[in-house]
């Protein structure tokens, strides 16, 4: 039987997650000191890489949340990008009315762009979020509820494989036309903007932005360790059976449709929390997060860094993120022809990605003391 | 009652209620092909039965039937003499007590036999179950014994995708036994098998049959002789002969059916 006893002990078999929690447990406390550096020091880390690794730990939490649908229940999600965004919007709209009185038209009442379109009252679903609290807990019930109500129609009618993958594509399409329309109430075209503050701290301000850092960091290292209970529980091991053999588990007795539907949901609810970290540190959000193109990308990310492992995934949101910030600067019109090329590589070369494969290195050498199952891989390929 | 029934194929005395399982007058179409045609099966507690039949005959369809996979155009089936299998899902008669072995031998690949096991294992079957319940001693100890029973105890920690197909079919016997079902429907466990294993699997089955009631689907003639058992031939969706296996094939229709045509 695998080991019992608390989880941070059992944790110690999984040397990549361990080494991700540890890192970023550190970087939460390393970078707010760094970056309060003098900037001659060769120690000190700009307010740009700080917003910059901010914004990768957000996408990494992103990835994970994919990756516990996609790698582990084997939901191939092309509409995650939606669930991001829905957080995102939740925080954004919190920050829109912390602006008050200090927007364009000074209404203390309306957001700009709702005086601009000549409304006279909020409209009701907007009543609430001049709290950070309620912004924060619609960040997670939101995505949540849609993921309810659109995995509970789907997986029951076992809509499964490349279907669901089209039907999750379509729902982050049609949530994009919807945050297009002005009439909408989320600022249309232009999104949600111009945020002055969050909790009364200044979003220009250093502490703001490295809290802000160490907050993404610490979301991370939590989902992580949320997935990983996930994963290793007698769950886990059923939504493995599931991505394996789905009819085989309902005749054992489980009942398929719930188990994917919980993993679903707590996968969104991980999305909108990373959307809501996003928000504040990029100081927009707009309908092009709802973009399929979006989505398909996060899956690429947790491709590259490794189906099934959880810590790979976020690697290679990382990784991949890396590479567009430095490619998109250095030969613009090449980055998306890369992007393709690097999927259609990790797919052919690399199946396991960049996580599966250290992992098969590190179980090989794991076996060769202990003759223990290491954890479950799926099949090399994408397509399932 | 069941006048419609042919000679060799009569309901037991006390009706419904002493069977573990009843189909009567089952039909099942595919596109205007009948692949069940009013079928009547019967089955007491504690027996073996073995079902043979020509490819087509509609053996795999009633397996469907009774685990919930296919829902019957007409007819009734019953399980322990009075719950209707046509209204539950495949998970819900799972979990009443009916296991199933598929043909091609399903374990989870990706998942050491241990686990394939734990998975089987009589347990809470929900999400929450799942997630908080652990392996009480009891169960460990029920793991150990199955893993002794299908003979894999050297085997448990390995991937079950890594077993050779004979151990596969065993484990997912063993996986069957974790369920603690009341009715095992088998389908063709000899099934590319070499003699030695097809006699252990035989012997293995006739072990299980002791403390449940278990319907084997098979082929293999060999194989059935050595069941000892009960067998039911199907024919084109329908029963053409049942009882000892020397009755049924000195049965003019059925050697027809094998041999003629």
């Amino acid at each position: 039987m695998r080991a019992s006893g608390p989880f941070l002990f059992r944790a110690m078999g999984d040397v990549g997650g361990t080494i991700l929690v540890v890192v970023l447990l550190a970087a939460a406390i390393l970078v707010p000191i760094l970056n309060g550096l003098p900037s001659s020091s060769p120690f000190f880390l700009s307010n740009y890489v700080v917003s910059l690794f901010g914004k990768y730990l957000c996408f990494a939490l992103l990835a994970l949340s994919v990756d516990l649908v996609w790698g582990f229940s084997g939901i191939l999600s092309l509409g995650h990008g939606a669930f991001f965004a829905l957080g995102g919007y939740a925080m954004g709209m919190h920050m829109m009315r912390e602006i008050g009185t200090r927007g364009v038209y000074g209404n203390a009442l309306l957001p700009d762009f709702m005086v601009f379109l000549n409304w006279k009252e909020l409209p009701w679903y907007w009543y609430g979020f001049d709290s950070f609290g309620f912004a924060v807990l619609m960040a997670v019930l939101v995505p949540g509820a849609l993921a309810f109500v659109f995995g509970w129609f789907a997986f029951r009618s076992r809509v499964t494989g490349v279907y669901l993958s089209i039907i999750t594509q379509a729902l982050t399409f049609a949530l994009m036309l919807a945050f297009f329309r002005n009439d909408f109430g989320f600022g249309g075209n232009n999104g949600l903007t111009d945020f002055k503050d969050i909790l009364g701290y200044s979003l220009q301000a250093q502490s703001t932005r490295t809290t802000l850092f160490a907050a993404s960091a610490i979301a991370l290292a939590l989902g992580y360790i949320l997935c990983r209970f996930l994963v290793q529980s007698r769950f886990g091991r059923v939504l493995i059976a599931v991505r394996d053999a789905e009819s085989r588990t309902r005749f054992l007795g489980y009942r398929v449709e719930h188990y994917k539907l919980f993993a679903f949901v707590v996968s969104a609810m991980l999305a909108g929390i990373a959307g809501a970290l996003y928000v504040p540190q990029v100081g927009i959000i707009n309908p092009r997060e709802f973009a399929p193109a979006n989505s398909i990308e996060i899956v690429i990310w947790v491709a590259v860094g490794g189906r099934g492992t959880l810590w790979g995934a976020a690697l290679g949101a990382v990784l991949v993120n890396y590479a567009k910030t430095y490619f998109t600067g250095a030969l613009p019109d090449a980055w998306l022809y890369m992007l393709g090329a690097l999927f259609v590589g990790v797919t052919l070369f690399l199946p396991k990605g960049v996580g599966g494969t250290t992992q098969a290195v590190i179980a090989k050498l794991w076996h060769a003391r202990t003759p223990k199952a290491s954890v479950a891989q799926p099949q090399a390929g994408v397509a399932e | 009652m069941n006048a419609h029934l042919p000679a060799t194929h009569v309901a037991p005395d006390r009706g419904v209620a002493a069977t573990i399982l009843y189909l009567d007058d089952v039909t099942v179409s595919f596109d205007g092909f009948r692949a069940l045609n009013k079928l009547s099966f019967y089955l007491v507690p504690g027996e073996l039965r073995a079902v043979i039949g020509p490819n087509g005959a509609g053996k795999t369809t009633m397996m469907d039937v009774i685990t919930g996979k296919t829902r019957p155009d007409s007819g009734q089936v019953y399980f322990g003499g009075k719950t209707d299998l046509t209204r539950l899902d495949e998970a819900a008669i799972a979990n009443l007590g009916i296991g199933r072995k598929f043909q091609k031998p399903t374990v989870f690949e990706t998942q050491s036999v241990d686990d394939n096991l734990r998975l089987a294992l009589r347990d809470k079957r929900g999400v929450l179950g799942a997630l908080l319940g652990r392996t009480t001693k009891e169960q460990a100890q029920r793991m150990d014994e199955l893993l002794q029973i299908v003979g894999l105890g050297e085997a448990r920690g390995a991937l079950a995708g890594l077993l050779s197909h004979g151990q596969k079919q065993w484990l997912e016997i063993g996986m069957l036994l974790a369920q603690e079902p009341d009715l095992l429907l088998v389908d063709e466990p000899a099934a590319g098998m070499t003699d030695a294993e097809t006699e252990s699997t035989a012997r293995l089955l006739r072990e299980i049959a002791k403390d449940r009631s278990v319907v084997v689907v098979e082929h293999d003639m060999e194989f059935v002789r050595a069941l000892e058992a009960k067998v039911t031939v199907l024919h084109e969706g329908s029963v053409l002969a049942e009882g000892s296996m020397e009755h049924v094939q000195s049965h003019p229709r059925v050697i027809e059916v094998y041999l003629g045509r």
